[in-house]
C-alpha cells in the first residue's frame, strides 16, 4: 500500500518485572511509542460474569509490569521490518525482576508470587461442578486414581497473524485488514480500547491461512498498530513472525488433573471425581477469557458415557505465560486424554478389552436424546455402534494376534482407541453459563440474486481455510437449484457482512448454514409468485424445480425472472412481494444446546522400548458428523485435525524453565508432525442427522483433533503393559517412554494405586 | 525477524576472500547459508560483512586420486546425494546425504558450510570424522591439513583462524573389505539428531573408528575401537566397554546415554550386515 510503514515489537525478555525506567533515543522521537505514550487507550479486558472471576486487565503496551516473555513494551515503526526491529533493539529498558510462576501448581500455592497485585491469590476462578448421586465414603470395586498432564501447546496455522491498519479521512474510519476469524468481534474489541464509534471502524478479514482459535482473539498488536496508524496518520502493518506466534501468541491448552474413577467389576463406571488445574497465562483473553478451558473441563469431563456420580473442581490459575486462546477442540482433547486413559486403566483392572468396557458405559441409542449427569443435551446418535465400527476397521483381534506373537526386532506392539462427542454450535444457554461477555446466539445471512441470474450471499461468519465458501454455496443451490459456480459467497468484512460473532465452535455451517437455507427459502417463494405471473398460472398450479418456476411443459428460469424483476418490474403485478430478490434473514437451531457430533479414533503403533520412538501403523477414524454438505470437506478437516492430534500426542510442547523462560522459540524446537509422522488416515462415516438443524447437519470441524492424544496414549500404555509401565503427560516423548520403564523396573510401587476387584 | 543490515562480498578467487576477512573485522563466511541465514534473521550474529564464497572456483572443485578424494567446501548435499561428485566411501556419503535434513536444505547447504558451522548434531560432522577425512585450510597463501575430528574442536567451533577458509575435505578411499554403519536418532524426520553412532571398519587400511555424536560436544572418535566388539564381525557390541566410554566423557543422562548406546550398536549391526 502506497506510503505503508512496517511495526515490530519491543518485547519483555523476563517472565515478570516491574519497569523501573524506559528510554526511547531522541532520534527515534515519532516513531517508536511505548505505554505512556497511549493517550486514551484502554486496556483490553475479557472478564467473566462469573462470581469470583478475578479481572486481569491486559495492557496495549506493558507500562509499570510485566508479566510474561514476549509481552509487548513498545512499538516501532520503519521503512522496512527489519528497519523497524533495528528501533526495537534500541529501546532501553530497565527492569527489576520479580520472582515467577512458571508453572501452575506452583502458582496455586499460598506462598507463590503474586501476579495482580490487587488479587489475593494467582486464581482467576475456581469452580465446582457435582451431578448425580453424592461421592462422599462413596466405595467401589474398582477405585483408580491419577495424575495427568497435558502440555502448553502453539497453534501452528501456516500464516501467522498479521494486520494492515489505516485511517481513512474521506470517511472518518479506521479500515482494519486483519487475520480474524471474528471481524465483527475484533471490531468491538477495537471501538471499547480505542474509544471509538463501531461506525468509524470497518474490519475486513481478506484470506485467512489458518486460524485454529490462534485468531479468535482480540490482540494487543491489533489494538496498538491502529491507534499508531490513526497517530502516525500514514498505513502500518505487523506481520506475526514464527518467534511472535510461538513465544507471546499462540499459547493454548495446558491442564493438570487428578482424577479417579470407580467402577464395578465388569468395568461399569460408578463414579467420576476430579480436580482439574488450567494454566491459564497472565491475563484473560478477549472475548472468551480465561474461563473457558475451565468451564469446558467441568462440564465435558464425563464424554460420552452414562455413569451415575459426578464431581469436578476446577482453578484457572494464572502464571507468567501468555495468556492462554482456546484450541480447535477447545479443552477437549485434554478431557478426552484424561478421561480415556482411566477407562483404559478399569479395563486393564477388569481383565477386558477396552472397547467392551466402554460399551458398558457409553449412552446407548435408544437413550436418545439424552441429558448427562452434566446436563449435556446429545442429540442424536449411535456411540456403541461406532465403536463396534471402529473395532472392526481397525481390526483389533489381528493386532492382538501380532502383539501375542512379538515383534522381530523387538518392539512392542500397542492398540488404543478413543471414543468422544464433541458439542458445536452451541448457543446462548451454554456461553452464558460460561461468563464470556460475548456470545453467539442468533445468525443472519443476506442472499441477493443477481439481475443475470446468480447468486450473492453475505455471511458474518469467517472462512479461514475451510472451504465455506463452498459449503455455503452448495446449501444456497440446494435450495435454489443456482449452480455453485454461479454463487458468490461474500464474507469477512464488517462494511458488507451481517454481523456475527464469527467462525469457532464448530458453529459455522450450522449456523450460517441454516441462515442461508431461510433466506434462499424467503426467495423461493418470491420466485414462485414472480415465475406463476410470468407463465400466467396461479400459485397454487406452479411448482420450484432445478431453479426454475415451472407448471406443465411451460418454464422460467431464475435469469429470466431477474431480468424481469429488476429491469422490466413494470410486467409484474401490483401485489408483487416488494421485497424482490434480496433478503436477509434469521436462524436459530430448534434448541440452544448445540448438535453432538461423535467419533471413535483407533490407533495400532510400535514403541521402540530402547529409545522410546514410536512409529504409527494404522489409524482409523469413525465419525458421525450427521448429514454432511461436502464429505471431502469434512474429510479434510479430519485429516487436519487427526494430523495435529498427533502432534498434541507425540511431538508438540512449549516447555517453560523455572524463570519463566520460553523454551521453544524457533520450529527446530517446537516439533509439529511434517508428512513422514501422519500415516494415511482412514475415515470411515456414519450419518445420523440431528434433530435440531436445517438438514440435520452437525458441527464437525474440530473432532479430528480431540481423538489422537487419548488413543496414542493409550496404545503406548498398550505396549508398555507387559512391562508394567505407563505414560501420563503429553506429549508422549521418546524421554517419557523411557523413563516410565525406567520407572517401573528401576522401583517396584510402594503403594499400588489400583485396587483389584476382590 | 529479519536481519541487521550487513555488507557483502562476493570474491571470485581464494587469496581475495582471505584479503577480506583480513581486513574485516567482523567478517563471517557464506556457504549455502542453511544455518547463517536462519541466524542472520534471529539476529543470533550481527557481523559487519558476509563473505559469499560461492563464487571461487576451488570450492567446488572435485578431484580424485588414486587414494582418496578433495571435495570443495562449495559442494552440496544434494550433490553428494545425487553422486555427482566421486565416491570414496563405498556408499557412505551419498547414502547419509540423503538423510540430512530436508532436500531443499540438500539444495543449498554445503559440506564445508556444515563442517564449520560444526553443530553436534550434522552429519558430516561425525560421517567425516568416522572416515578419518582431512580438512583442507586455505590462510594467506598457504595450506593446511587438519583431520575432521580435530578441525571441530567444540559446539559451535571450529579450528579456523580469522583470515582462513576452509577450501575443502580430502577423503581417503574405503577399500572393498570396508564395512560401515550408522544411525542416526531424530524426534521426526529431517530434524537435528539426538545421537548419532557411526561405525567404519576397513581392516585393509587398518582403520576401525566408532564415532559417537550429537552429544552437545564434538563427536567423540574412537580409533582402533574394536574393543567396543565381542570380536571382528562387529556384530555384538560390548555395551559395557561404550558405557564406560560414555562415563568418561561426562554423559550421565540415563536417557542420553542409552540413545548414544543404541546408536552404537544399530550403526556396528549396519556394518557387520554389509559384510
Amino acid at each position: 500500500m502506497p506510503g505503508m510503514l512496517e511495526v515490530a515489537f519491543t518485547r519483555s525478555p523476563l517472565a515478570h518485572a516491574r519497569i523501573v525506567a524506559i528510554e526511547v533515543p531522541a532520534d527515534l522521537a515519532g516513531r517508536v511509542f511505548v505505554a505512556r505514550d497511549l493517550d486514551g487507550v484502554r486496556s483490553i479486558r475479557a472478564s467473566a460474569t462469573l462470581p469470583g472471576f478475578k479481572v486481569s486487565d491486559q495492557p496495549v503496551i506493558a507500562s509499570d509490569r510485566v508479566r510474561y516473555v514476549g509481552e509487548i513494551v513498545a512499538l516501532c515503526i520503519g521503512n522496512t521490518r527489519a528497519d523497524a526491529e533495528d528501533a526495537a533493539t534500541r529501546v532501553r529498558v530497565e527492569y527489576e525482576e520479580l520472582p515467577a510462576v512458571s508453572d501452575m501448581l506452583q502458582g496455586r500455592a499460598p506462598d507463590a508470587p503474586r501476579l495482580h497485585p490487587k488479587w489475593d491469590d494467582n486464581v482467576f476462578l475456581e469452580s465446582f461442578v457435582e451431578g448425580g448421586a453424592p461421592l462422599k465414603h462413596f466405595e467401589a470395586p474398582v477405585r483408580i486414581t491419577r495424575e495427568l498432564r497435558t502440555q502448553r501447546q502453539c497453534m501452528s496455522p501456516l500464516e501467522g497473524k498479521g494486520l494492515l491498519a489505516y485511517w481513512d479521512t474521506r470517511r472518518d474510519q479506521l479500515v482494519v485488514l486483519t487475520s480474524t476469524q471474528m471481524p465483527h468481534v475484533v471490531r468491538s474489541g477495537l471501538c471499547e480500547c480505542l474509544g471509538l464509534e463501531q461506525r468509524q471502524v470497518r474490519v475486513t478479514a481478506p484470506d485467512v491461512g489458518g486460524g485454529f482459535g490462534h485468531k479468535g482473539v482480540l490482540s494487543p498488536e491489533e489494538v496498538a498498530v491502529c491507534w499508531a496508524a490513526r497517530k502516525c496518520g500514514v498505513p502500518l502493518r505487523w506481520l506475526e513472525d514464527r518467534r511472535e506466534q510461538l513465544v507471546a501468541n499462540a499459547n493454548c491448552r495446558e491442564h493438570h488433573y487428578v482424577i479417579t474413577i470407580y467402577a464395578d467389576e465388569r468395568g461399569k463406571m460408578l463414579g467420576l471425581e476430579a480436580e482439574a488445574s488450567v494454566d491459564a497465562g497472565a491475563y484473560s483473553a478477549y472475548p472468551f477469557t480465561s474461563c473457558v478451558e475451565p468451564s469446558q473441563i467441568a462440564s465435558i469431563l464425563p464424554g460420552p458415557y452414562d455413569f451415575p456420580r459426578y464431581r469436578c473442581r476446577t482453578w484457572s490459575v494464572a502464571t507468567n505465560k501468555p495468556p492462554i486462546l482456546p484450541y480447535r477442540g477447545v479443552a477437549r482433547s485434554g478431557v478426552c486424554f484424561a478421561l480415556e486413559v482411566m477407562l483404559d486403566h478399569v479395563a486393564r483392572a477388569v481383565g477386558r478389552e477396552p472397547y467392551e468396557v466402554r460399551l458398558e458405559n457409553l449412552v446407548r441409542p435408544e437413550q436418545m436424546p439424552f441429558n448427562n449427569i452434566t446436563n449435556k443435551h446429545f442429540d442424536s446418535g449411535d456411540y456403541p455402534e461406532c465403536l463396534r465400527q471402529l473395532v472392526e476397521a481397525l481390526d483389533i483381534p489381528k493386532w492382538r494376534k501380532r502383539q501375542k506373537n512379538g515383534e522381530p526386532d523387538g518392539r512392542l506392539l500397542g492398540v488404543g482407541l478413543s471414543i468422544f462427542n464433541e458439542q458445536a454450535a452451541h448457543g446462548m444457554s451454554v456461553y452464558g453459563s460460561w461468563g464470556i461477555p460475548i456470545l453467539p446466539g442468533y445468525e443472519q445471512a443476506s442472499v441477493r440474486i443477481t439481475p443475470d441470474g446468480g447468486l450473492e450471499v453475505r455471511c458474518g461468519i469467517q472462512s479461514h481455510g475451510q472451504g465455506m465458501e463452498t459449503s455455503l454455496a452448495q446449501v444456497a443451490s440446494q435450495i435454489l437449484g443456482i449452480a455453485p459456480e454461479r454463487i458468490a459467497v461474500v464474507h469477512g468484512d464488517t462494511d458488507t457482512s451481517p454481523y456475527s460473532v464469527g467462525t469457532y465452535g464448530s458453529r459455522s455451517l450450522v449456523m450460517a448454514g441454516g441462515a442461508v437455507s431461510t433466506a434462499c427459502k424467503q426467495l423461493r417463494e418470491r420466485l414462485l409468485k414472480i415465475g406463476a405471473h410470468m407463465l400466467q398460472s396461479n400459485i397454487e398450479s406452479v411448482r420450484f424445480e432445478d431453479g426454475c418456476v415451472r407448471t406443465g411443459e411451460a418454464m422460467v428460469d431464475i435469469a429470466a425472472m431477474a431480468n424481469t424483476w429488476y429491469h422490466l418490474p413494470h410486467e409484474l403485478p401490483a401485489d408483487v412481494d416488494i421485497g424482490g430478490l434480496e433478503a436477509t434473514a434469521g436462524y436459530k437451531t430448534k434448541r440452544d444446546s448445540g448438535t453432538f457430533s461423535y467419533a471413535a479414533h483407533g490407533v495400532a503403533l510400535l514403541v521402540d522400548p530402547r529409545t522410546g520412538s514410536v512409529e504409527i501403523l494404522d489409524y482409523v477414524v469413525v465419525e458421525d458428523g450427521g448429514v454432511l454438505v461436502n464429505p471431502m470437506i469434512v474429510d479434510g478437516q479430519i485429516y487436519g485435525g487427526a494430523a495435529q492430534g498427533i502432534g498434541t500426542a507425540l511431538y508438540e510442547e512449549m516447555p517453560y524453565d523455572e524463570s519463566g523462560q520460553p523454551l521453544a522459540s524457533t520450529l527446530a524446537d517446537y516439533l509439529l508432525p511434517g508428512p513422514t509422522e501422519v500415516p494415511d488416515i482412514r475415515i470411515v462415516h456414519m450419518e445420523t442427522p440431528s434433530p435440531y438443524t436445517e438438514f440435520g447437519v452437525k458441527g464437525i470441524g474440530e473432532g479430528g483433533a480431540i481423538g489422537p492424544p487419548a488413543a496414542i496414549a493409550n496404545a503406548v500404555n498398550d505396549a508398555l503393559r507387559t512391562l508394567g509401565a505407563e505414560v501420563t503427560r503429553l506429549p508422549v516423548t521418546p524421554r517419557r517412554i523411557f523413563e516410565a520403564i525406567h520407572r517401573s523396573t528401576s522401583a517396584a510401587r510402594s503403594e499400588p494405586s489400583v485396587q483389584r476387584p476382590s | 525477524m529479519k536481519s541487521a543490515s550487513f555488507g557483502y562480498a562476493r570474491p571470485v578467487a581464494l587469496e581475495e576472500a582471505s584479503r577480506i576477512l583480513r581486513e574485516t573485522a567482523d567478517a563471517k563466511i557464506f556457504a549455502g547459508g542453511q544455518s547463517l541465514g536462519p541466524m542472520l534473521n534471529l539476529r543470533l550474529v550481527r557481523p559487519d560483512v558476509i563473505v559469499d564464497v560461492t563464487a571461487i572456483p576451488e570450492l567446488v572443485h572435485v578431484e580424485e586420486t588414486e587414494d582418496q578424494v578433495f571435495i570443495g567446501a562449495c559442494v552440496t548435499h544434494a550433490n553428494i546425494e545425487d553422486r555427482y561428485v566421486p565416491d570414496p566411501s563405498r556408499q557412505m556419503m551419498p547414502t547419509l546425504a540423503k538423510g540430512i535434513a530436508y532436500r531443499a536444505v540438500r539444495n543449498r547447504g554445503t559440506v564445508g558450510g556444515s563442517l564449520c558451522h560444526a553443530d553436534p548434531a550434522a552429519d558430516w560432522v561425525s560421517i567425516l570424522s568416522a572416515l578419518s577425512a582431512q580438512a583442507v585450510i586455505y590462510g594467506a597463501g598457504q595450506r593446511r591439513r587438519v583431520p575432521v575430528e580435530r578441525f571441530v574442536t567444540g559446539p559451535f567451533e571450529a579450528a579456523l583462524a580469522s583470515d582462513e577458509i576452509l577450501e575443502g575435505v580430502s577423503i581417503p578411499k574405503l577399500s572393498a573389505r570396508a564395512r560401515w554403519g550408522y544411525y542416526k536418532f531424530c524426534r521426526k524426520t529431517g530434524e537435528f539428531a539426538d545421537a548419532i553412532g557411526a561405525v567404519v571398519c576397513d581392516p585393509d587400511r587398518d582403520l576401525c573408528r566408532v564415532v559417537i555424536g550429537a552429544t552437545g560436544s564434538s563427536p567423540f572418535v574412537v580409533e582402533n575401537a574394536l574393543h567396543f566388539f565381542r570380536d571382528d564381525t562387529l556384530t555384538e557390541v560390548n555395551s559395557d566397554a561404550v558405557l564406560t566410554f560414555l562415563d568418561s566423557l561426562g554423559l550421565h543422562d540415563a536417557f542420553e546415554r542409552q540413545l548414544h548406546l543404541v546408536a552404537v550398536e544399530r550403526a556396528a549391526s549396519r556394518a557387520a550386515a554389509t559384510a
